[in-house]
């Protein structure tokens, strides 16, 4: 039996993410040099998002580019990984402001991973973090700069954003698996 | 069991096709022969010094003779040897083995025809008789000295491993026959038509990519055979068919009167050419997942269902005479190898009743039926002296096995006796048993501790 | 372009592993599922995207030893291979015939347990027995083993790297008429091709002299048209070129060697040529944007004239572009999740 129950409906996430918006132009004093960077697959859509925001605020229009972050971790040997989608750098990097951008954050190691992938397109001025959930439970020394709500959560438990695009309906979930279902990997 | 005067079997179905006899009775040994059988004996009759067994449940028969096996000894001991393969051919139920002349050297001379018999004799713990050579070295290119073997001890002729592949000199060699009175055994393989073969020729060996040899191969050479014998009138044996063609061929051929005889094999009755892509033998489950068991790879190689069904049709009507084992045990280095590479052959004396039993069990043959062709078979195909190895007539020597036609047991190439653990049985469950075996009256295999009334 | 899936559910199981084991391995088309050929083909997408890049390089395989045994020569197949373990980071090491211990008649098994006790981790094979990759496979329980061409049996990337060289161009293989000519009883390749394409839908003919043409897709069905016992893929087979190429999307020539000619398999070469060569006027049958393949190396003049080899409507050099996009695929998905644990959604 699976239970769970929505923590951020529908406005709860439009919201997080028109202040996301406004504190990376705040903090960026505009959009020079801004690149968006959405981590497959959720990242992507979230990052589509933030720069529409953006757009519509500024009326500048910054580039997105998508990033599979599989061929650079370093759990491979445990995982079932889903299949690589094509990584899509549509801008030189090399000293430019990037926001990373991705779902949730919780060990950590995605971002890891994805720095890595990073620079090896190159090498820019400075890379943010945007999340539209951190749930906690770092394993390395990482945090972000911009953060949609923070979630405390159990180890067991898993926490799922839905996205229109992808899922039908705007939320965030927590789900928590009963006795014998193994976590999402 | 301490050696005694008289041993009595009590209470066994006696199947004994020879003398068309199938009663419940007993069987009384004294010194090495059959003193009665098929009465019930009261013990009260017996001498002082006598065992007994029980066999309620247990058939007993005639031991099995096998007119195809190979001992390797001399030449490949490491494969198995005279002392081994007897004793695995006593676990199978066999007490007259007639072992072929692909040892090395070659059985094409008296002077190993004598070492055979003597090993036999000191380290053997069945009958062991010798088939000679058709040609010098099995080379095929000049006759061997076939009255000089037939004189040292021979029971008949072959070149197998290989086929007589000059047609003339295959009638010459008959004509022989006609002479000595002994069988030619004919390996029928055209070397031209098999060429790189490693499998039947066929849907699978297309998808396993594996070169095949078609069924034409063996059946071009038994037509072959079949008109040499017609022509000659010789004692023509056609050795291990495996083809539905061959079996027609056969027919045909008794049906007008020709003289040959056939013998199969019990690996050509029950397991097909999918069991080398991986399928299981009596099952259609994947079991050797990756395929390509070398423990598949045997001459004539593994065909059909159509020419399972028609050996068995044939093994019933006796078309074919008789089950031979072509016992082929090999070393593990050459069997772990790939397919290409491996050596042709499977282990077969110790699994070969216990396989055949799935076709009682199925009702291809009867119980009756399938005693004679290991039994009386292969006797008549080797002639009147060994009619007295393949009856329960009084005062013929003790050549007896009990049998359990129930027992499950689970094929374990690990408690072999054979060196050769060769099968594709290996972990198969197969349904009858050989309890005990006895050669001149000696108990040389016991699987069960049957209640044994000591005097 | 080849569109990428959304997540799919891959299980452990039966992810390139038809033969029921945990450590994966690619032996051959036979029993592979159209799922799993699929999530293949979306993974080359990707790779082709790093081969795009300035920087050939990501680590996804760093500290993996690949090693390719090749008992055949071959330049091409493995290059392919090592290029495509580098750019993933892995060691590569190749270990040909000549001049290693396996010239000093080391057993293939013995070769494979050693380099199974040296902590290999991927062993990519070419060798000329059918089976020999799957009789490592069965001995070797720790190392992952890929088909790089086994006798007359298999050469599974080569086949799905030409499977996605046509579904990139015509975006799905689902009916489509695929025509392959020549010796198709001497190509693994071709065996290959075969069970892949008939798995992703497509309806394949073999046009060849009869000597040519495999036992079985031969002789299964009187109409010509193999497959009803389930051991060989249902394919078609029409002697007649001109009839066979009509309609055809693809023509995929094999290779004529000339020992063929020599064992008696052709009776002349001439003939070969006339009744069977794949032509520009011949190609005006099939349908208007057919494709021409061949798996190389080519006989220009022999099995395929030369204006086709080099003509529009060849695909030849692509299959050799894709040919390290893909092998980097199955590279990829040997090595992961071989040890599933409980991992985390991080």
């Amino acid at each position: 039996m699976i239970n769970q129950h929505q923590v951020m409906n529908e406005d709860d996430v439009r919201r997080a993410m028109a202040r996301i918006s406004h504190e990376i132009l705040e903090r960026n004093k505009g959009t020079n040099d801004l690149m968006m960077v959405g981590i497959y697959t959720r990242g992507v859509t979230i990052a589509e998002r933030l720069a529409s925001n953006i757009e519509r605020f500024e009326g500048v229009k910054i580039p997105v580019s998508s990033l599979d972050i599989s061929l650079y971790r370093d759990d491979l040997q445990q995982r079932i990984v889903p299949p690589i989608k094509p990584t899509t750098m549509t801008t030189d990097i090399n000293e430019m402001k990037v926001i990373l951008v991705d779902d949730v954050l919780f060990t950590g190691r995605s971002i890891r991973a994805s720095m890595d992938g990073l620079q090896d397109f190159g090498r820019p001025r400075e890379i943010q973090l945007a999340v539209l959930v951190d749930r906690g439970h770092r394993e390395l020394p990482l945090r972000a700069d911009y953060v949609g709500k923070n979630i405390p959560t159990s180890l067991e438990e898993q926490v799922r954003v839905r996205l229109n695009e992808i899922d039908g309906v705007d939320d965030v979930i927590i789900v928590r698996p009963s006795a014998g279902e193994e976590s999402n990997g | 069991m301490q050696p005694s005067l008289e041993i009595l079997i009590k209470g066994a179905r006696i199947i004994d096709p020879a003398r068309r006899l199938d009663k419940h009775g007993d069987i009384l040994m004294r010194e090495g022969k059959i003193i009665a059988c098929g009465d019930v004996i009261d013990t009260a009759s017996l001498s002082t010094s006598h065992d007994v067994i029980d066999a309620t449940g247990l058939i007993a028969c005639p031991g099995f003779i096998d007119l195809h096996c190979h001992l390797r000894d001399p030449g490949f001991e490491y494969k198995e040897t005279i002392a081994s393969g007897t004793r695995a051919a006593a676990k199978g139920g066999f007490t007259t083995v007639c072992c072929m002349p692909n040892t090395e050297p070659a059985i094409d001379n008296a002077a190993v025809v004598e070492y055979i018999i003597r090993r036999a004799k000191e380290d053997g713990v069945v009958r062991v008789f010798p088939i000679g050579c058709v040609s010098k070295g099995r080379k095929g290119i000049e006759l061997s000295e076939m009255e000089e073997l037939a004189v040292s001890g021979v029971v008949g002729f072959s070149d197998d491993g290989d086929p007589v592949w000059d047609a003339n000199l295959m009638r010459l060699a008959l004509m022989y026959s006609v002479d000595l009175g002994l069988p030619i055994s004919d390996h029928c393989q055209d070397h031209a038509l098999s060429q790189g073969g490693v499998m039947a020729e066929g849907a699978v060996s297309t998808r396993l990519g594996l070169v095949g040899i078609p069924a034409a191969a063996e059946e071009s050479m038994v037509a072959r055979d079949i008109s040499l014998a017609e022509l000659t009138g010789g004692k023509l044996h056609l050795a291990h068919l495996s083809t539905a063609g061959s079996v027609e061929l056969v027919r045909r051929a008794k049906d007008r009167g020709i003289a040959i005889t056939a013998e199969v094999c019990p690996h050509h009755l029950l397991i097909t050419e999918q069991r080398v892509m991986g399928k299981g033998v009596f099952s259609d489950a994947n079991v050797n997942s990756y395929g390509y068991d070398t423990s598949t790879k045997v001459y004539p190689p593994l065909r059909t269902n159509e020419d399972i069904e028609s050996l068995r049709i044939a093994l019933a009507d006796g078309v074919i005479d008789c089950v031979a084992t072509d016992h082929a045990p090999h070393d593990i280095a050459s069997k772990e190898v790939t397919y290409q590479e491996a050596a042709f052959g499977i282990s077969v004396l110790e699994t070969a009743f216990g396989s055949l039993m799935q076709l009682v069990d199925s009702g291809s043959i009867s119980i009756t039926s399938l005693v004679e062709r290991l039994t009386a078979g292969p006797a008549r195909v080797l002639g009147p002296k060994f009619e007295q190895f393949s009856s329960l007539a009084v005062d013929t020597p003790a050549d007896i096995v009990l049998f359990d036609p129930v027992q499950e047991w689970v094929v374990d190439t690990a408690s072999f006796e054979s060196k050769g653990r060769n099968t594709p049985l290996e972990g198969a469950d197969l349904r009858g048993q050989i309890i005990k075996t006895f050669v001149d009256g000696r108990m040389i295999y016991d699987n069960r501790a049957i209640r044994i009334e000591e005097s | 372009m080849v569109e990428a899936n959304d997540v799919m559910e891959i299980s452990e199981s039966n992810y390139l592993d038809s033969y029921g084991n945990r450590r994966k391995h690619l032996l051959d088309l036979d029993s592979i599922s159209e799922a799993d050929i699929d999530a293949l083909l979306v993974q080359t997408e990707a790779m082709r995207e790093v081969l795009k890049r300035d920087i050939k390089k990501v680590p996804t395989l760093r500290g993996r030893v690949i090693v390719t045994l090749f008992y055949e020569s071959s330049t091409r197949t493995r290059i392919s291979f090592e290029e495509a373990g580098k750019i993933l980071s892995a060691d590569v090491i190749n270990m040909g015939a000549s001049g290693s211990s396996v010239d000093k008649g080391e057993s293939l098994l013995n070769t494979g347990l050693t380099l199974q006790a040296m902590g290999v981790d991927i062993i990519v094979i070419r060798h000329p027995h059918s089976g020999a990759p799957n009789f490592l496979a069965k001995h070797l329980p720790d190392v992952s083993v890929i088909n790089a061409g086994d006798g007359l049996h298999a050469h599974p990337t080569q086949a799905l790297l030409d499977l996605y060289t046509i579904k990139s161009k015509v975006g799905s293989l689902d009916g489509i008429k695929i025509v392959i000519v020549g010796d198709v009883l001497h190509s693994r390749v071709a065996r290959s091709a075969i069970w892949g394409f008939s798995k992703m839908g497509a309806n394949v003919t073999l046009s060849g002299p009869n000597t040519l043409i495999p036992l079985g897709l031969v002789r299964d069905n009187a109409s010509g048209v193999s497959g009803d016992s389930g051991i060989l893929p249902k394919v078609i087979t029409e002697p007649n070129l001109d009839i066979a190429m009509e309609g055809a999307d693809v023509v995929m020539a094999l290779r004529l060697q000339s020992e063929r000619q020599n064992a008696g398999y052709v009776p002349t070469l001439r003939e070969y040529i006339r009744r069977w060569q794949v032509t520009e006027q011949r190609l005006n049958k099939a349908s208007p944007n057919v494709l021409v393949m061949h798996p190389g190396p080519m006989n220009e003049g022999v099995e395929i004239s030369t204006d086709v080899a080099h003509g529009r409507r060849s695909i030849i050099e692509e299959q050799v572009t894709n040919g390290v996009a893909l092998r980097m695929a199955v590279l990829y998905q040997m090595a992961t999740g071989v040890n599933p644990s409980l991992a985390q959604e991080d």
